[in-house]
């Protein structure tokens, strides 16, 4: 929909003849379609393991990546979705990155050989017109952390963990573009828990302008002290295995993930065909209710796509089992989608991985896509009556077209994502 | 070169506490406030979420709100775009020392408000705006970054575009790892089309090759540069010059966002 404005307004600038021209609008109610962007790669490492071939198999297996609580300094009682694997420190090129982040970005790198597709891009396109745009909620904030325990008996910052660019939230997105040597714009995302969703969409506008051919996008996030105590302290951690959607659900685990997709312009087996993103404007740190603000983001995301909510075949839910969350996320998709749609929240293989939740659960929703198993809702026994038909304990087997993911954090930040195959 | 406009500025910086008084002061036509002002108390939050809000979003509702209603906008009609370097370092600092010793005390509050995307959700709280916001960060380029951003939805969504930059100073066991310094905050809303209130006219793009900081002009903006936002002080010292000047503002070291303002309200009005 757009409107006239009622204001007159100045049109061409340049000189002194200005024209008086009415100026149109566009409200927020339907954005116009876009092109499908193809995704010629992706991956995703959680603790479910490292790439898509031991996702697939965790859902395929029904076998959850989550353990009781080996991470934290002090005790907590709650399991955690821990990735494997990250002791090693980075090679020596990279070494003044070294953190539990961005080993997790460099693992994550290499999973499904996904670097390669990148440095075969950039030989295609040129390192200057790739972007970088990845999301995170915390970055290397664990190095942060560390330091603050190894302070100088004087209180100061201990000289060896001084540095600059490790202690920021740019951190990660500055050692990826270091990693993958690229130079075109390069731009951390950092919206909670919606962060690596949102990354596509931005990634898209770069791409619609013509300003870059290709753009790396995803996300990582790390377990570290500041998210564990801090869902804790608003009482959102479970102590058992995380429940989606389950009438006893009992709150959140976390977890640590990262994953990337390649995006390019024009046509592919995949692409990432539509976004909606939107402000709840209720609450920093619990849903509204009424879920108008992930329905505008639906709204939004269907309409890039030219798609009704029929045409959904699969929906990786955001469902992190805290209670409202869940409440509000299974209410909307019972008003939204026909029985048909398979519905699911994958946090129960992998834990909530904040903001690197997004890129994972779009690259479920994409390995859906490609080989027609849609995830379950592991971890869950019993779903809450406020679910419909959508929602499903199992996975399943269907010709799966079109997928949705949806992200919502902190801040009431809302990004659905549509993912398509070709017919 | 892609054509937006830009619609209103505001700054706060507690030498220079609004955009008026920055202006005049880039301009050399007036002085920073001295003693300096403290912090801004927003009027868009309540009373007693003013005195309990971080600095870093008290600065960004700030100058959100100042930037607003210098445009021809309504808050509920725009896109939002928040960018900072290091997001509120007093939280950061606060959240690290808890989790030495008590990491159980540490504050519920204080945790939801340490996301880098707070000032974007406090702003939509306070204005009902449930449009798509953002919140970003490139380092020492989070301003040019941010603006790009900001430039490329407009374009690509066709929509008034609200775009916020806030950094404050490192405190605690930080400062020796951290190097900004002060408070500083900047504001523009950009649009895709002119109105009868366009600030100046700005044609942009993307330019490879080596980009080196832009020199500060004024002792007020010179002031600043330690802040980690200060990238935004070259653009605003010409908008307040009316500086006609084609700009290449860093966004890493093989790249810039090319600028070229114009087309100024007070030229508009003198032809």
């Amino acid at each position: 929909m757009t409107y006239t404005s009622n204001r007159e307004c100045s049109g061409a600038l340049r000189g002194s003849a200005i024209s008086i021209i009415r100026v149109t609008v566009s409200t927020a109610a339907v954005p116009s379609p876009i092109a499908p962007v193809a995704i010629t790669a992706y991956t995703a490492t959680s603790a479910v393991g490292a790439g898509k071939a031991a996702m697939q198999a965790a859902v395929a297996q029904a076998r959850s990546g989550l353990r009781p609580n080996d991470f934290t300094h002090h005790p907590l009682a709650t399991w955690i979705g821990r990735v494997d694997g990250l002791d090693q420190p980075l090679p020596a090129p990279l070494a003044s990155w070294d953190c539990r982040n961005h080993r997790l970005a460099w693992l994550g790198l290499h999973a499904d050989d996904f670097i390669a597709a990148v440095f075969a891009a950039r030989a295609r396109h040129g390192a200057a017109r790739i972007a970088l745009v990845l999301g995170t909620s915390t970055s290397s904030i664990g190095a942060t952390e560390d330091a603050y325990r190894a302070l100088d008996p004087d209180g100061s910052f201990p000289a060896r963990s001084v540095n600059p660019r490790l202690h920021t939230p740019h951190s990660l997105a500055a050692f990826v573009q270091q990693a993958l040597a690229l130079a075109g714009p390069c731009l951390t995302v950092s919206t909670a828990c919606s962060s690596s969703a949102k990354a596509f969409a931005a990634a898209e506008r770069l791409l619609r302008l013509g300003l870059v051919d290709a753009a790396v996008v995803g996300g990582v996030d790390s377990l570290c002290g500041s998210v564990l105590f801090g869902f804790h302290a608003l009482q959102l951690v479970s102590a058992e295995p995380c429940r989606p959607f389950d009438l006893r659900r009992s709150g959140i685990n976390l977890g640590e993930a990262a994953g990337f997709a390649l995006l390019e312009r024009g046509s592919g087996e995949l692409s990432l065909s539509g976004y909606g993103e939107s402000s709840d404007a209720h609450h920093m740190s619990t849903p509204d209710p009424s879920g108008a603000g992930a329905e505008q983001a639906l709204d939004d995301a269907l309409a890039r796509a030219g798609l009704s909510a029929d045409a959904v075949d699969y929906i990786n839910l955001h469902g992190t089992a805290s209670a409202k969350n869940d409440e509000v996320e299974a209410t909307l998709v019972a008003r939204r989608f026909g029985a048909r749609t398979h519905a699911s929240s994958t946090k129960g293989f992998t834990g909530h991985a904040l903001g690197s939740a997004g890129i994972v659960e779009a690259a479920f929703s994409l390995l859906a896509l490609e080989t027609g198993l849609m995830p379950g809702t592991q971890g869950s026994t019993q779903l809450d009556p406020a679910c419909g038909p959508q929602i499903r304990l199992d996975a399943a087997r269907a010709e799966v077209r079109c997928a949705l993911s949806h992200s919502f954090g902190f801040g009431g930040t809302n990004c659905v994502l549509v993912f398509e195959r070709r017919a | 070169m892609t054509a937006s406009f830009i619609e209103s500025a505001a700054l706060w910086a507690p030498s220079l506490p609004g955009w008026d008084v920055a202006r005049a002061a880039f301009r050399g036509e007036g002085a920073a406030v001295d003693p300096p002002a403290r912090r801004p108390a927003p009027a868009l939050l309540p009373p007693t979420e003013r005195r309990r809000a971080s600095d870093s979003v008290a600065l960004a509702l700030e100058v959100a709100a100042d930037a607003v209603a210098g445009s021809g906008f309504a808050a509920t009609e725009l896109l939002s775009v928040f960018t900072s370097c290091h997001g509120d370092l007093a939280i950061t600092d606060n959240l690290c020392s808890t989790l030495v010793a008590h990491p159980e005390l540490l504050s519920p509050t204080r945790f939801h408000n340490s996301v880098h995307n707070a000032a974007s959700g406090y702003w939509g709280i306070a204005t009902g705006n449930r449009h798509a916001s953002t919140a970003v960060s490139a380092f020492a380029q989070s301003f040019a970054a941010g603006l790009l951003e900001a430039l490329t939805q407009a374009a690509a969504e066709t929509r008034p575009v609200l775009l916020v930059g806030v950094d404050i100073a490192a405190c605690g066991p930080l400062v020796a790892t951290n190097t900004s310094r002060g408070m500083l905050a900047v504001a523009l809303v950009l649009a895709p089309q002119a109105s009868v209130r366009t600030l100046a006219r700005l044609d942009w793009g993307l330019a490879s090759g080596p980009a080196e900081p832009i020199a500060l002009r004024s002792a007020a903006a010179l002031a600043l540069r330690a802040n980690a936002m200060a990238d935004a002080l070259p653009l605003f010292e010409a908008l307040a010059r009316d500086d006609a000047e084609l700009m290449a503002l860093p966004l890493s070291a093989e790249l810039a966002l090319q600028v070229q303002l114009g087309g100024f309200a007070r030229d508009r009005a003198a032809g």
